[in-house]
């Protein structure tokens, strides 16, 4: 009861102390609208700094007042923050981590005034909300280019007498067995074979999105097999640091390591997501349900090549392959460039309606390609297919 | 300063202090624990610290809602830090908190998803709260069980418990994973609801009730019933407990199972009636943090509703610093640290006294560093309180001589 009155006299104080500050917000925008974003941990994690960054961009950029809330587990506390932040006055709410989407549908429900919108999710185009958005980008092309990029990094190893065109082999750390993650190591190597044809890959998984240890572990591991190049779908230093190490190239995700690993960096994609913020602050009313970025709305980046490992030539034929996938001359899921268990994929139902049985609801094979994050689809990527050439390691994520 | 070969001062038990001088003392430290925040605050950021101070008040009471979910997660570690003190109070260091309210929580996962829109609600409820109390029961009683067995160290193994509980829970999130490979459950019955416990009031307020009703069940448990006096014979000497005809091996296993029972329960409060979802992290580390509610409330129910409270606030607070001052959440729990170094520090001082003195070799106890800082701060009180000196230490001291050490010390 003591300890109770102490706090209770604490409280007191700090409410006092409150009372001669009064609450200093920033206001002082003209279009009424006020953007709340959540992010699942802070500037300290790439992944989050890249949404952060974007939002602050976006924000200045259209003159918008904004609240950046960081550390938001993936549980209720999503929903309270989004509430607090549509209490506060926010019209616009952000989240960025796949396992706040639930949550953000449960604000949504609750808001029906305010936009939500949601990164990597898979919902909106099943729940129906007209408040409740998600968005992706065609981050797929800019493994490809990746791709590009480390293949040529192959043949150039091929023609010095580095390695035989059977030893091309490249070995690629990935988080989960999850469909975004399929999607980009398959894209990123089907860049590579268009260069080097006799290239192979194995991929091993962590189980963790940021596991430092366990990225650097599997890159080791992976070097040690054979593999004479590495890629990486997992946000922490770990595979470019043994890379560094090893002295073995690297193609690095959502932003340059060049600084870190100046003698192995090749390139990195990333998605830039200030177009989408700038889109949808612009017209709130006017949110697509799935919204796609693509190389042309400046949502998938390359960041500049390294000045070292990159092979001759490199940024003039990635220049090239990107003109050609943005003029539809080029898919990156070609059916003629990848085979199933030796066959050609002529049609494939994939799991584009989320369920618990992971059924696969909608034919994504359309003109000859895999038509990845399709229109009237949904944004995040669904392409799951074990393609021949690729060699999963593990698979128990 | 205490380099020289005699110890500087020594450390005794105080008898007691009354009521009114143990408040002055918890205020003072809470006045410095701001001073330094301030200083610190003005240093680190140059930010006006009323400013960050503001913050903090905003985060955890700033509006209707914030109030809500104050009081919400006030109670969930009111409810896990009431479930440890029992065995606590039994001298039984169950530090697997953690496990035992993921493994509740796991039980109610695994009813929802299993059993969700099979079977009507209210069965599926009864169902989540008795396997979830069983699951967490019996992942409190197997470390009691080894102790009462064979003496093992129940630190250890109920430590060790969370892990594997982590494990499990680990496993389950991929087996019922939705979208496949995406290592995430989502809300469970998001559509239908099914197995979500009711709602009294708002989203709320059950955990709130639920809370205040254990408070009281606990109180009385320890207090009235004759569990609660084995409880604390148990505690106090096992022997005496055996000379008394009480089985030391019997009450240790009983109540564990009420502990682990109670942390199962807050499981399926987490996934039932706020998450609606199971992870590994869905505890927070609160199993933990809950061990220092008990011990700071010193087993008291009651007190412990403050200091959740406190606890609350203050990580409420840290959270609400970053966003609204545009500072690394770190700096938040920085000031966190710093604020709850001062109160726990201050408890020091109301259950002990320091007292300086130039001979004597014996009693070399020596003050941690924090306590060391802190002598200065209090010091001011210390002559006064020298008045009623209780001494466990055999030595005597005059006590002129004492505050005038004291004094020069300060000087």
């Amino acid at each position: 009861m003591k300890k109770f009155l102490s706090v209770l006299l604490v409280c007191t104080m700090v409410l006092g102390l409150c009372a001669c500050t009064g609450s200093g917000t920033k206001t002082n925008n003209a279009s009424g609208i006020k953007a709340g974003f959540i992010f699942l941990h802070d500037e300290n994690s790439t992944y989050d700094l890249n949404f952060i960054n974007a939002a602050k961009e976006a924000c200045d950029k259209l003159g918008i007042e904004y609240v950046l809330k960081t550390n938001i587990p993936e549980g209720q506390e999503c929903y309270d923050a989004a509430c607090e932040l549509a209490d506060s006055g926010c019209n616009f709410v952000f989240a960025d981590s796949f396992g706040h989407e639930d949550y953000m549908i449960e604000a949504a429900k609750e808001y029906p005034d305010v936009q939500f919108c949601h990164a990597t999710g898979t919902k909106a185009h099943t729940e129906l909300l007209p408040n409740f958005h998600n968005a992706f980008a065609s981050i797929y092309e800019g493994r490809y280019l990746a791709g590009v990029a480390a293949g040529m990094k192959l043949n150039e190893m091929i023609d010095n007498g580095e390695i035989t065109p059977d030893q091309a082999k490249i070995g690629y750390i990935g988080a989960y067995t999850y469909a975004e993650v399929i999607s980009g190591y398959t894209s990123f190597f089907l860049g590579a074979r268009s260069e080097c044809p006799s290239a192979t890959m194995d991929v091993t998984f962590t189980g963790s999105w940021y596991d430092e240890t366990a990225e650097k572990e599997a890159a080791t591991k992976l070097i040690g097999s054979g593999c004479v190049l590495i890629s990486q779908h997992a946000d922490s230093m770990g595979a470019p640091t043994a890379c560094e190490n090893a002295g073995v190239p690297d193609v690095s995700y959502n932003g340059s390591t060049e600084s870190a690993c100046p003698n192995t960096y090749i390139v990195s994609s990333r998605i830039n997501w200030a177009p989408y913020f700038e889109l949808c602050l612009s017209n709130l009313a006017g949110i697509p349900t799935d919204y796609v970025g693509t190389i042309s709305t400046g949502s998938v980046e390359l960041t500049s090549f390294g000045s070292v490992a990159p092979a001759v030539g490199t940024a003039e034929r990635v220049e090239e392959v990107k003109a050609e996938l943005q003029a539809g001359t080029r898919h990156v899921f070609d059916i003629e460039t990848f085979t199933v268990d030796g066959k050609k994929v002529e049609s494939y139902m994939a799991d584009v309606d989320t369920d618990a049985a992971y059924e696969g609801d909608h034919e994504v094979i359309k003109d000859g390609y895999f038509n990845e994050s399709g229109d009237g689809l949904r944004s995040a990527p669904y392409f799951d297919l074990r393609i021949d050439g690729i060699t999963l390691l593990d698979e128990q994520y | 300063m205490n380099e020289k070969k005699n110890p500087l001062f020594h450390i005794v038990k105080r008898k007691s202090m009354p009521l009114s001088k143990q408040m002055m003392v918890r205020l003072i430290a809470v006045a410095v624990a701001i001073a330094v925040c301030a200083i610190v605050t003005v240093i680190t950021t140059g930010m006006n610290p009323l400013s960050v101070f503001a913050a903090t008040f905003r985060g955890a009471f700033g509006s209707g809602r914030k109030i809500w979910i104050t009081l919400q997660d006030t109670a969930i570690l009111l409810l896990i830090a009431l479930a440890l003190t029992p065995a606590f109070k039994m001298k039984f260091w169950n530090i697997g908190g953690e496990g035992q309210v993921l493994m509740g929580g796991l039980a109610s996962a695994a009813c929802m998803i299993v059993l969700g829109d099979k079977i009507p609600d209210p069965v599926l409820n009864l169902l989540m709260i008795v396997s979830s109390v069983f699951l967490g029961a019996l992942w409190g009683a197997i470390p009691a069980l080894f102790k009462a067995k064979w003496k093992t160290n129940e630190t250890l193994s109920t430590l060790m418990m969370n892990y594997i509980a982590i494990q499990i829970v680990a496993f389950f999130t991929i087996y019922w994973e939705v979208p496949k490979g995406s290592g995430k459950i989502g809300i469970i019955n998001q559509s239908t609801n099914a197995g979500w416990l009711m709602q009294i009031g708002n989203k709320y307020l059950l955990p709130i009730l639920i809370s205040v009703i254990v408070t009281v069940g606990i109180y009385v448990y320890m207090k009235y019933t004759k569990h609660g006096y084995e409880i604390a014979v148990v505690g106090e000497s096992e022997r005496t407990a055996r000379y008394a005809g009480i089985r030391p091996g019997k009450v240790i296993i009983r109540t564990m199972l009420l502990s682990g029972g109670l942390c199962g329960f807050v499981g399926m409060l987490l996934v039932g009636g706020i998450h609606h979802t199971i992870t590994t992290t869905i505890t927070g580390g609160q199993g933990f943090t809950a061990v220092m509610v008990s011990w700071l409330a010193q087993f008291n129910p009651f007190t412990m509703m403050g200091v959740s409270l406190l606890i609350i606030f203050l990580s409420h607070g840290a959270s609400e610093i970053s966003t609204s001052c545009g500072l690394n959440q770190s700096f938040g729990e920085i000031i966190t640290g710093i604020i709850l170094f001062f109160i726990i520090g201050c408890e020091f001082f109301i259950q002990y006294k320091v007292i300086f003195r130039k001979k004597e070799t014996e009693n070399t106890k020596e003050g941690p560093a924090g306590q060391k800082e802190e002598t200065g701060q209090d010091s001011a009180e210390k002559p006064e309180n020298e008045a009623g000196n209780a001494k466990e230490d055999s030595e005597e001291k005059p006590e002129n001589e004492t505050t005038q050490v004291d004094e020069e010390v300060k000087s």
